[in-house]
């Protein structure tokens, strides 16, 4: 449980005179679910950035699924899955087209593709809607469908960014015990979100302030650290503190 | 690598396919064209209504109007009287009027055999068309006097198009159209719409790298194009009878150079554009109006201010269609246009490497 799938160390990213990044080091251990938390423009989605490889950090290091984020930006993006707010698959593609599309974005094999893709219909009850266009399916069914796409290469690590936003709070539940189901057979989550009861969900959450983490541990230790009643008070709590706004 | 390449291309013909609308629109707007600008519009002159005035209706009158009659581009409208030329041309019911001198046999008859005349026939027109006017003059006076007149001083021979089909000028002006309409226009719509819903991101943090995302969305449109231009030339040859004279091979060599340039100009639009309708703005104001008005599609270069006329050097268009023209009416060949196909080439080059850079810088 103690292996330490993603470990940044004093990780910073400048934009000319703007930190928006300033200085983070934490550890992210395998099958974690790990609320990345942050008011817009606390440098939450740069610090994601460089950990998926998009972006090169000005300082610091790091490692994500074992690999360097500077030295191997590209090796890493084989091993992470990435699914963003906003809805990622094609409308105008098919289930299956999908389906195949990233299957062979991630180099799986046709069989690889034939066998995981019924597996996936199957798991979701959406054996019957193989050949149906994305487009028409209910946000909730797509944004499902959206997860098990980014985690059908078997990825060790996978960046969730605002991954419900708008959809209805029973499709939330649904989606979170997919993410339960993820992260117990191993997989890693990351997870960025607007909704404090979700960050209550996560093994541990990390609060960011103006580009600094503020605070990081399990969300009990930190609701007893702060004597806070829930995360979201918390939230109100130390983010009040922000310099920066959007 | 390969497979997730493949992939890539499938899902982009997949995106074409599915856009039945898109599509449809980008095989028949050539065909329409075509047609439209083959044989709607035209600046030939056709069905010329002439009237005429004749104080005696001698054996030459009678010539002259007979060859007017025979002519298909002439519509005779019967002989009339002098004092009503002014109200049929204000009226519009005839285009032009022959004014006869009298004692027209007996002085055609002197001018042949040398001695100097007065005029023996005026021609009255209706110049609000400038262009049909002028050309119809032109025709008139030859139709007039006959081949065999005496006072021919010009032998006027008009190569290459001798039949003066305006539809030969329009086609290879459609061509340098229709290419940046699918490529650089689609492409860079397309490549807009998925940074708008998201998907980019997806794409790039995929293993796939981004020369390969853009690389096949390329191909397809590429594709299209092909099948467009192969439309087009087929048209031009046995619809309007365009003469392809220069070889099919130099026409298709130059038109793919244009294509590959045309795709890099879409992408340029892409990485500049934030949003479908920017791009679709962009790819108007900044590449459909200069090739309507700067290419020489429509209007002749040198007929342009000195200004325009550097203006118009930057346009890829003007030199493709330059080419195209030559290629297809003059029977130029490859070697002939080299300075066009250079240009071409450096222009191609130069935009493929600036989009490429600038699309790479995008993504940090």
């Amino acid at each position: 449980m103690n292996e330490a799938v993603i470990s940044v160390h004093e990780l910073t990213k400048r934009f000319g005179d703007f930190t928006a990044v300033d200085r983070i080091s934490f550890e992210v251990f395998r099958g974690e679910i790990f609320g990345f938390l942050g008011a817009n423009g606390a440098g939450k989605t740069t610090a994601m950035r460089m950990l998926c490889g998009l972006s090169r950090p000005t300082s610091g290091c790091g490692r994500v699924a074992g690999c360097d984020i500077v030295r191997q930006s590209e090796e890493i993006k084989r091993h992470i899955g990435y699914m963003s707010q906003r809805f990622s698959l094609y409308d105008d593609l098919t289930v299956r087209e999908n389906i195949r599309l990233f299957a062979g974005i991630y180099g799986l094999s046709r069989r690889e593709t034939g066998t995981r893709s019924d597996d996936l219909l199957r798991r979701l009850d959406f054996a019957s809607e193989g050949n149906t266009l994305v487009g028409a399916l209910p946000l909730g069914w797509k944004q499902k469908l959206a997860f098990s796409i980014a985690t059908l290469h078997r990825p060790e690590v996978v960046f969730l960014d605002e991954p419900t936003g708008g959809v209805d709070p029973l499709t939330r539940r649904q989606f979170w015990e997919m993410i339960y189901e993820a992260a117990a057979g191993g997989t890693t989550l990351f997870v960025t979100t607007h909704y404090m009861d979700e960050a209550e969900y996560c093994s541990r959450v990390s609060i960011m302030v103006d580009g600094r983490i503020r605070a990081l541990d399990t969300p009990a230790h930190l609701k007893q650290q702060y004597a806070t009643r829930s995360i979201d008070e918390l939230f109100r709590l130390l983010a009040r503190g922000a310099q920066r706004s959007e | 690598m390969k497979s997730n390449f493949t992939s890539f291309v499938r899902k982009e013909t997949l995106h074409i396919l599915r856009d039945r609308r898109t599509m449809l629109i980008v095989l028949l707007i050539p065909v329409v064209l075509m047609v439209l600008f083959g044989f709607a519009i035209s600046t030939e002159v056709n069905e010329v209504r002439i009237a005429v005035v004749a104080p005696e209706r001698t054996d030459g009158v009678r010539e002259a109007v007979e060859r007017i009659v025979r002519n298909d581009s002439f519509a005779f409208c019967g002989y009339i009287t002098e004092d009503r030329i002014d109200p049929m041309l204000r009226t519009g019911r005839v285009d032009a009027v022959a004014v006869f001198a009298p004692d027209y046999d007996r002085r055609r008859l002197q001018a042949a055999s040398g001695t100097p005349q007065p005029p023996l026939i005026q021609l009255i027109l209706d110049a609000s068309n400038v262009n049909t006017a002028g050309t119809a003059a032109a025709w008139l006076q030859g139709v007039l006097l006959g081949e065999a007149s005496p006072q021919t001083l010009f032998e006027t021979r008009m190569l290459f198009n001798p039949r003066m089909k305006s539809a030969f000028n329009f086609v290879p002006g459609i061509m340098g159209l229709i290419f940046i309409l699918v490529c650089a226009m689609m492409t860079s719509v397309s490549i807009v719409r998925e940074k708008e819903s998201g998907t980019m991101e997806v794409l790039l943090v995929s293993p796939v790298r981004p020369f390969r995302i853009i690389l096949a969305k390329m191909i397809p449109y590429f594709a299209i194009s092909c099948i467009v231009l192969i439309l087009i030339l087929l048209l031009a040859r046995y619809l309007l009878g365009v003469p392809m004279s220069g070889g099919v091979a130099g026409i298709f060599a130059m038109s793919l150079l244009y294509l590959v340039l045309s795709l890099a100009l879409g992408l340029l639009v892409s990485t500049i554009a934030r949003t479908q309708v920017a791009a679709l703005l962009i790819s108007a104001m900044v590449m459909l109006l200069p090739i309507l008005m700067l290419s020489g599609m429509i209007f002749p270069i040198e007929n342009l201010p000195r200004f325009f006329q550097w203006v118009s050097a930057v346009v890829p268009a003007r030199w493709y269609i330059d080419a195209m023209r030559r290629m297809m009416i003059q029977g130029a060949s490859m070697a002939d246009v080299w300075v066009d196909g250079a240009v071409l080439l450096a222009m191609a080059g130069l935009l493929l490497g600036v989009s490429f850079r600038k699309f790479n810088d995008k993504l940090e």
